[in-house]
């Protein structure tokens, strides 16, 4: 392997000079080579900036420092960076930065790399570009020179620098080396975007080759030599200690290697899969559950229901609703009920530590690099530096893998301390862990009350909302906690887009719930959402509007969510009649939600049948997310968060007794299958403002619209969820 | 011992006969393209073709399919039906996190096998035991129609 190091002071000077943007050109460059396969080639990269690596093959590599777990952000940060290089998308690859605060912080978190809250375009834009725009400069300045010409007659295009007057071309593989040693430019032109030739265009996936052909590599597929897998035996409740436990039986399991106490519990220790989940079937534990959390959920709501009763901590105040409720000609009023949901990602969390003489190596789908990075050192008693993470593609998130308190990343960390790091080891959960090992989308009871005027007008809103603080407790608590009101308790409700005038929002918070809980793809708007777009359309229904004429004439000052809603409406062909075959109801519903600054409206058209069972035939769907950076990636992520959003809607229910979760598996957590996937139309609204997130924000209006077509279709207002069919019996 | 044949290749395992295909594969062959998602042929991540059929290795003992024709996502392309439906599925870029897809394309081309011109509703019963938890289920569909295309 041979390694060339350039020294560029210019780089810090880049970095310092870009008011307030952080590119890290912080490190010398390193031209690491990248030894092939054998019998292959060596190929030196070199590292033109943090981000992007050339190749005397003329790769790109782009660094991306955030997770793919599906959202397409390998190839969206590709993208970006790429069309400022002028890069020939052909030869683009992507590959997932270390943990690295420094070089590869969330701009939006402060120092703190990660991934969540569909921020990874939003806060890598202005960054990507900018680095793009300097690996350009730097081929530029390194081709004039070489070819001792003016670098304003340099042009750059599809991964080729050519010069007209001399009639000389060269590769970015060829001018690597030298643009790394050229000065970091101290200020870079971005394209002015109609020059753009992959933004905003049909660039493929980076993933789908590997994805297809069984070498995309998941934390799952991770072997090192020596590597034992675990299989953890968890308490059967939340709190529950381990009393005491055999493993005599266990370890007379052929494979098993070892049976260690962890504060998760005992950990079986085998080769392979098989043999330690064998082995954990043998093993007998008795469970200290004096400090176990014991109620179920039903009890959970229940107290809820009771906790509605009285006023909450204020989220949002405006006007004065008390005397606008006192002298209200008509109030309407209806309460929600929401129950915890499980992630349920394809892949169930799993995770790789190899404990080393000089720090620490963690293989995972990593989605909170700088907090599970400084948990596990403090594991070890190393320093954060000394924890190295590879991230790897995930096999889906939404939202679990950013867990706030580490939780499994910490679990294998324990392993592997208990064997005092004698080998590598693969911490692997089984559906059921992964099922009834708690973060779920909290548990939440809603009550909403409307109050009209006497000339029929909407003037006062109160929504109070039950449910547990994600945040609280976590190393988030400072920043989105305030005065008691956790911010994703209550987004989506206490800035409710619609002219209102006199408006309350409150807020109980229970603290004495022992589940843990979790950002769930699309945090609070997976339930503010349903109940505000909801209880709207029972507004309307006592108003006696149509539920998209009421919504344009309350988004006055908010014309974005005007845009895609009428947007969805003209697409969807609101207002004309729906066939419908004898013995069937059919009914169109719309919701329209802002959540992580973008905007979606969607338009669901449900058939009922007469047992009550539901279809949703077709949802379209109107976008505003900013630039659109891959449009048809904006339609995949649309379509997944409706076919995700439908499954919580039909089905979705974690329920507990006595404290234990009873679902395992996908027989008893059931996710939605093909057959029920409807057709989804997506709309993009063209924008030249910078991008926002698209992998949640498709996920809030799905289920508030379908039930407003039931109810359009049936009358009938479902508010609880998952949805009671047995109430539409017709 | 236990003697295998994937994709095309004779394996010897020294595993448990009731070891299920899917551990086997995975961690003793190392062949990681097939997945693990639930154990109990309740989500088609791990299913592989048997003479043909598609099979969920999680449930099926290494010692029922000895002497059958096992083919895994690793050696879709050596047959036509695979690389059109594999293409089918980049030109339409219908994965997310991937991790359901190596199940979805097995399940997918045995489909294709047995019926050229598949409709929707009969994508829909193919299709029924692979769960996707990123609902790539619109673009499934599309590829598989895509790819019944490049085969008449
Ligand atoms: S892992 Fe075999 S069907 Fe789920
Ligand atoms: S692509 Fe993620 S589970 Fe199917």
């Amino acid at each position: 392997m041979s390694e060339i190091i350039i020294e560029n002071l210019s780089r810090r000077r880049f970095l310092q000079g870009s008011a307030g943007l952080t590119l890290g050109f912080c490190l010398p460059a390193v031209a690491a080579a990248a030894a092939g396969k054998l019998g292959a080639v060596a190929t030196v990269n070199t590292e033109i900036n943090a981000f992007l690596k050339i190749g005397a093959d003329n790769s790109v590599t782009v660094m991306s420092k955030h997770l793919e777990m599906g959202q397409g952000t390998y190839t969206g940060l590709a993208t970006i960076l790429a069309d400022e290089l002028d890069a020939d998308w052909a030869h683009v690859r992507v590959e997932g930065a270390p943990a690295d605060a420094k070089r590869y912080n969330n701009t939006f978190w402060g120092p703190s790399q990660g991934t969540g809250g569909s921020t990874a375009m939003a806060n890598s834009w202005d960054q990507m570009r900018k680095a793009g725009a300097a690996g350009r400069a730097m081929l530029v300045s390194a081709a004039a020179k070489r070819w001792n010409v003016g670098a304003a007659e340099i042009v750059v295009r599809d991964g080729v620098v050519s010069h007209a007057g001399s009639g000389r071309k060269a590769s970015f593989g060829e001018l690597a080396l030298d643009a790394a040693r050229e000065a970091v430019p101290t200020e870079v032109k971005l394209k002015d975007p109609k020059d753009f030739r992959l933004i905003g265009k049909q660039a493929k996936r980076k993933d789908s080759a590997a994805k297809t052909n069984g070498t995309a590599q998941f934390t799952q597929d991770v072997f090192l030599p020596g590597m034992l897998v675990a299989v953890v035996a968890h308490p059967p409740q939340f709190g529950a200690t381990v009393k005491s436990f055999d493993a005599s039986k266990a370890k007379a399991i052929k494979g098993v290697v070892d049976v260690v106490q962890i504060p998760q519990g005992v950990a079986v220790l085998a080769t392979d899969t098989w043999s330690a989940k064998k082995g954990r079937d043998a093993l007998s534990v008795s469970w200290d559950d004096s400090k176990a959390f014991k109620l179920g959920s039903d009890e959970i709501l229940a107290k809820y229901k009771e906790m509605a009763k009285k006023p909450g901590l204020i989220a949002a105040n405006k006007g004065d609703t008390a005397k606008t409720f006192a002298g209200a000609a008509k109030v309407v009023s209806a309460s929600f009920d929401f129950p915890y949901l499980a992630h349920a990602a394809m892949e169930p969390m799993n995770c790789v530590v190899h404990l080393k003489a000089d720090g620490c190596e963690v293989w995972n789908g990593e989605q909170f690099q700088t907090v599970d990075q400084g948990r596990v050192a403090a594991v070890f008693g190393l320093k954060p530096e000394q924890v190295r993470l590879n991230m790897l593609y995930a096999g889906g998130s939404f939202g679990r893998r950013a867990s706030t308190h580490s939780d499994y990343v910490m679990e294998a960390a324990h392993i592997v301390k208990a064997i005092n790091g004698k080998a590598p080891v693969k911490l692997v959960w089984l559906r059921e862990d992964d099922m009834r090992g708690g973060y779920y989308r909290p548990l939440f009871h809603h009550t909403l009350e409307a109050a009209l005027d006497g000339s029929g007008k909407l003037v006062g809103w109160h929504h109070r909302l039950v449910g547990q603080s994600i945040l609280t407790g976590s190393p988030f608590e400072a920043v989105m906690v305030k005065d008691g009101i956790d911010h994703v308790s209550v987004e989506g409700a206490s800035n409710l887009p619609y002219a209102i005038p006199n408006l309350l929002v409150d807020l109980h918070t229970p603290t004495d719930i022992g589940v843990p809980v979790l950002w769930w793809r699309s945090v609070g708007s997976s339930h503010t959402a349903y109940s505000t777009e909801v209880f709207l359309d029972q507004v309307a229904a006592a108003m006696g509007k149509d539920p998209v004429a009421l919504r344009l004439e309350l988004l006055s000052e908010h014309p974005k969510h005007a845009g895609v809603l009428k947007l969805a409406a003209e697409k969807a062909n609101w207002g004309t009649p729906l066939k419908a075959a004898p013995g069937e109801r059919r009914g169109r519903g719309v919701a329209v939600h802002e959540s992580f600054n973008s905007f979606v409206a969607q338009v669901a058209e449900v058939t009922v049948k007469k047992d009550g069972s539901i279809k949703v035939d077709r949802v379209v769907c109107a976008v505003d997310c900013g630039t659109a950076i891959n449009p048809d990636n904006i339609r995949s992520q649309v379509e997944g968060a409706v076919g995700f959003a439908l499954s919580a809607a039909l089905s979705g229910e974690i329920t507990l007794k006595g404290g234990r979760v009873e679902q395992g598996n996908f027989d008893g957590y059931p996710l939605l299958r093909i057959g029920d996937m409807p057709k989804v139309e997506v709309h993009i609204v063209p924008s030249s403002a910078a991008p926002t997130g698209i992998g949640e924000p498709g996920v809030p209006p799905l289920a508030p619209a379908v039930a407003n077509a039931i109810a359009a279709a049936t009358g009938k207002f479902l508010t609880k969820l998952p949805f009671n069919t047995t109430e539409l019996v017709a | 011992m236990i003697k295998l044949t994937i994709n095309g290749k004779a394996h010897q395992l020294d595993v448990a006969p009731d070891t299920p295909l899917l551990w086997a594969l995975r961690d003793t062959l190392q062949m990681t393209g097939t997945k693990y998602g639930c154990g109990q042929a309740l989500c088609g991540a791990c299913t592989v073709h048997v003479d043909g059929t598609p099979v969920r290795a999680c449930t099926t003992p290494v010692s029922a399919v000895v002497g059958r024709k096992i083919r895994t996502i690793e050696a879709v392309d050596s047959e036509r039906v695979g690389k059109v439906v594999q293409e089918a599925w980049r030109k339409l870029d219908v994965v997310q996190c991937g991790y359901c897809q190596s199940g979805q394309i097995m399940s997918a081309v045995a489909l294709l096998s047995q019926n050229r011109k598949p409709t929707d509703a009969d994508i829909d019963n193919a299709m029924s035991g692979n769960l996707c938890r990123c609902a790539t289920y619109v673009r499934v569909r599309a590829a598989i129609h895509e790819a019944a295309k490049a085969l008449a």
